[in-house]
Parts: C-alpha cells; sequence; structure tokens
C-alpha cells in the first residue's frame, strides 16, 4: 500500500533523511522505533509532504507523493496525527473534529467515533485545547477517521500520557487495525508498539537499520536495546 | 427636553451620529486588517488606498459608464478583491517566509504607487458623488433629523460585520480559517488547499476596504488621499482592539467613533488624538490589545 525507497529528505541545508526504505502493507500496523533524532516524525512529515525538501520515491497506492503538492497526499486517503497533536485552540471540540474533510467513502461516522472514544462524547461545544492531554490525543486520531482515509500515521499517540490512557488508546487502535486501517505508528514506548504493531521498523540516523516481525521482538530484545539505547 | 453636561440633545446626537458613521468606517477597514493580518501576519499598510481605489471605482462607473450606486456596490469591491487577489498572487506571497517588515514597507509601498497614480490623474480637489435618489433626505426621529444615507450606512455596515463576523465564527469555512490562522502546515496536512485560501482571504479583506469606498463616496468627496486620511487612525483602532482579533476590530472600530464623536462635544481640542492617547494607554496596560489574545 505505501512504499518508500531511498528518500532522503533535508530541513533546510541540514540533511536528515539518508535513505530510508520501508513498505507496509494493507491491514498492517507498522511501527517506526528509534531514538530521538533518528528520522522517524521527519519520515512522517516527508510522506504528508511537510517536510520543504525530498527526494526519493514514495508510493501510496500506486500514485507518487514526492513532487505532489502537499494539500492533494491526504486526498489520496492519508490520515495524520502529528505528533504535537495540533488541536486547535480557536476551535470547538466538534470543529476540531469536522475540520478535515471527507476526502473518500467510507469514513465512520460521528457516533461511531464517540463510540470509540466515549470521553469526546457530549464535550462538542468545548473549546479544543481545554480537553485533558489523553483527550486531545484522542481527538487528534477522531480527527482522521470520518474522513475515509484508510492509512493512518500515527506519530507517538502515547507520549506524556498516564497509563491508564494509554490503554485506553491501545483499545482504540486494535479496533481501527479491526475495522482493516493501516496503520503507520512512530512509538517510544516499544511495550505499547508491541501490543499492537505486525512488524517494527527500526530507525537510526536518517536510516532504516532493522526489520523485526512482533512474533520475534521478545527473541530480538537485547538488540533493540542496543538500538534504542534503553 | 433633557440636557447632558450642559450640551443640547441635538448637538449630542449629531456628533453621536458622525461618531457612529465615523465608527462604521473604522470597523469596516479594522475588519479587513483583522483578517489578514490573522490569516497572513501582513500589516497591510495599503488598506487605506483599496478603500480609496473603491470609491473611485464607484465614481468611474457613474461618470463613464452610467452605472449607478447599487451596481458599484457590488462591482467596486470585486475589482479591489481582484487587484487585491492579483498583488496576493505576484508579490505578497514571496514575502510570508521573511520578517513581516517586508510585508509592510510593500504594502506600503504599493499604497504610495496608487495614491500618487490617482493623483496624477484625478488631481487632489476630489470629485462630489451624488446620494442615490433612494437614500436621500432625512427622518425625523423626534430627537434629531437623521439623513437617510447616514443611517443606510451605519445600518449596512454593522450588518456586513456581523455577517464577516458570523461567517469566520460560526461556518465551516470560517473553521478553516480559524484553523489554517492557527497552523496553516497542519490545515494542509488534512487536505485544504492553503495558499488559495491566503489569497481569497487577501481579496476579500480588501474588498471590505473597496466596500467601504463606495459607501464613503456619497459622503465625503472622491478624492486620492481619502485613505491615508483614515488609515492612521484605523491602524490605532487595530492596536486597540488586538492585532487580528474579528470581534475586537467591530467592537473597537464602533466605540472608538463615538468616543471621539463625544470628545468633540466636550472638548474638542482632544478630537483628533484621543484614539491615539487610548491606545497609548492600551498599549501600557494590555499590550496584546483589548480582545488580543497574548502571542
Amino acid at each position: 500500500m505505501l512504499e518508500i525507497a531511498d528518500l532522503h529528505g533535508f530541513y533546510g541545508e541540514s540533511h536528515v533523511l539518508h535513505g530510508v526504505s520501508l513498505e507496509v502493507r494493507r491491514g498492517e500496523v507498522v511501527t517506526l522505533l528509534g531514538r530521538n533524532g533518528a528520522g522517524k516524525t521527519t519520515t512522517m512529515r516527508a510522506i504528508m509532504g511537510i517536510l520543504p525538501k525530498r527526494t526519493g520515491a514514495i508510493r501510496f497506492r500506486g500514485a507518487e507523493l514526492v513532487g505532489m503538492a502537499p494539500h492533494r497526499i491526504p486526498r489520496l486517503g492519508i490520515g495524520y496525527v502529528p505528533e504535537e497533536r495540533g488541536i486547535f485552540a480557536s476551535l470547538s471540540v466538534d470543529e476540531n473534529l469536522t475540520l478535515p474533510p471527507v476526502v473518500r467513502d467510507g469514513g465512520m461516522t460521528v457516533e461511531q467515533i464517540h463510540a470509540l472514544f466515549p470521553n469526546l462524547k457530549g464535550r462538542g461545544a468545548t473549546q479544543g485545547t481545554r480537553l485533558s492531554g489523553g483527550e486531545q490525543q484522542m481527538l487528534a486520531i477522531a480527527r482522521v477517521l470520518r474522513t475515509g482515509a484508510d492509512l493512518i500515521l500515527l506519530d507517538e499517540p502515547t507520549e506524556g500520557l498516564a497509563p491508564v490512557i494509554i490503554e485506553q488508546i491501545g483499545v482504540a487502535v486494535r479496533a481501527l487495525k479491526e475495522r482493516g486501517f493501516t496503520i503507520v505508528l512512530v512509538e517510544q514506548n516499544f511495550r505499547f508498539a508491541a501490543t499492537i504493531a505486525d512488524r517494527h521498523y527500526v530507525m537510526e540516523a536518517g536510516r532504516v537499520v532493522d526489520m523485526i516481525p512482533n512474533h520475534r521482538l521478545h527473541a530480538s530484545m537485547d538488540k533493540l536495546h542496543d538500538y534504542l539505547g534503553v | 427636553m433633557f440636557e447632558f453636561l450642559g450640551i443640547p440633545p441635538q448637538a449630542l446626537f449629531g456628533q453621536l451620529l458622525l461618531g457612529l458613521i465615523n465608527g462604521s468606517f473604522y470597523a469596516l477597514l479594522s475588519l479587513g486588517l483583522a483578517v489578514i493580518f490573522g490569516m497572513l501576519n501582513v500589516v497591510n499598510m495599503a488598506h487605506g488606498a483599496f478603500y480609496m481605489i473603491g470609491a473611485f471605482v464607484a465614481w468611474l462607473l457613474l461618470a463613464h459608464a452610467g452605472i449607478g450606486y447599487w451596481w458599484a456596490l457590488v462591482l467596486a469591491p470585486l475589482a479591489v478583491g481582484a487587484l487585491g487577489l492579483v498583488l496576493e498572487r505576484t508579490m505578497l506571497r514571496r514575502l510570508y517566509k521573511v520578517d513581516h517588515l517586508y510585508g509592510l514597507l510593500l504594502t506600503f509601498g504599493l499604497a504610495l504607487i496608487f495614491e500618487g497614480a490617482f493623483r496624477h490623474q484625478f488631481g487632489v480637489s476630489g470629485q462630489p458623488y451624488p446620494t442615490p435618489e433612494l437614500l436621500r433626505g432625512g427622518s425625523n426621529l423626534g430627537f434629531m433629523v437623521l439623513p437617510v444615507y447616514r443611517g443606510w450606512v451605519v445600518v449596512f455596515s454593522a450588518m456586513v460585520c456581523l455577517g464577516t463576523w458570523f461567517a469566520i465564527e460560526r461556518t465551516r469555512l470560517g473553521a478553516y480559517l480559524r484553523a489554517a490562522t492557527e497552523n496553516p502546515v497542519l490545515v494542509q496536512a488534512f487536505g485544504i488547499n492553503v495558499p488559495v485560501m491566503v489569497s481569497l482571504t487577501y481579496g476579500f479583506g480588501v474588498a471590505l476596504a473597496g466596500l467601504a469606498g463606495v459607501l464613503a463616496a456619497p459622503i465625503y468627496q472622491v478624492n486620492p488621499l481619502m485613505g491615508s486620511n483614515l488609515i492612521i487612525v484605523v491602524f490605532a483602532v487595530v492596536v486597540i482592539g488586538g492585532m487580528g482579533s474579528i470581534l475586537g476590530a467591530i467592537v473597537t472600530g464602533l466605540s472608538l467613533g463615538l468616543l471621539e464623536g463625544l470628545t468633540k462635544l466636550l472638548y474638542p481640542e482632544a478630537a483628533n488624538i484621543v484614539v491615539f492617547v487610548i491606545m497609548a494607554v492600551v498599549l501600557v496596560i494590555k499590550p496584546a490589545g483589548l480582545f488580543g489574545r497574548e502571542r
């Protein structure tokens, strides 16, 4: 569904991605693991066309995303949940939820989204940024489910959240997987990642250095500890 | 009849009406500035020139094509908006990545060019524009005689301001605009064509100035410098209301107009500076403006 080959990315003069290659198949949950600064978030930003300069190939359902105008990329059916969550302070919860335009058929209804994230129910008129951190994360995920996007890029959904909230997010992400969403997940917390993902790509210094299927994760613990420095 | 601080009611209401008219223009103009600043981060120094061009388009339509006020009310803002779109696409767009100051300088230069060109073409004496037939005369309200056209200006600009506020704060398109003002990159990553939205916002903001120009034509003379006389006060209004605040622009515009009118009665010598005194006080107490958010 998504193939990235020899992707290079630049922030101004600094070269931050050095030939990233990976592949995500339909219906898979794939994580990008790695230390801070390894290029995980940058890879996501490159997919969405937010990174100002990129070369190489990013193919989504056969369409080449490198060189495509940034507002066209999500219209192919890619939903982006940024690391900083990006809840708009000047919009209510409902306005935040319905902001991204519907780009394809088959998106979830607001009722289905409320069933998935009961915390958001009845909060529609609240200012978006008055929600708790966990609720803002739920809103950031909920927001892209309406649009019909079937590939979702989730950047560190558990960052800074309490274990009980992480649990809730995990339940939701598994529910999304069962609904057939394809998910690329950036995670520092690989215990969380291990409960959801099919495969893990390990990134280091702007490259993918390893791919570990989830069933081999336990056997690869030592290697992983080296990679992540935990 | 009652008196207010020894001022006869005729004079009081007369000045308040004058203040309300000025306030309506302040509100319309500062609203456009606020919308543009919010979205583009450009301090649009050419706003007064667009107001002047709006008035001139109305006058030219009438003088050369026999097209009257009501059509001008539609056509002049469209023409000014289109001019704004072209300028945004060809010039302003290139400046978003550099300091705000460059946008300010560019638009200031544009204002000088427009005003110079119109002065060269039409002189500085000013052209009269007749009040439309339907809005001539006055109506006696009991405590004062209200010239119909002035009443129309107040009511119509209030409607335009409220309509704009509603469109921005209560509609889906407005939600895009507010979101893009906060985080354009993310809004783009949801599939919305932000550069086009930015162009349209600039076009809309300057079209409001053009509309104000048409409204002003029958009251003031149509004159190449009419914008530069007004715009300094309007910038003070925007600073007092808070840069980028929609509601702030509307409320502050109207109330400062009224306050100016009152000052003319109580202490005429201060009428021209009262707005700037208030601006100084507001800047000391609440630098982000009365309705502005600290950034």
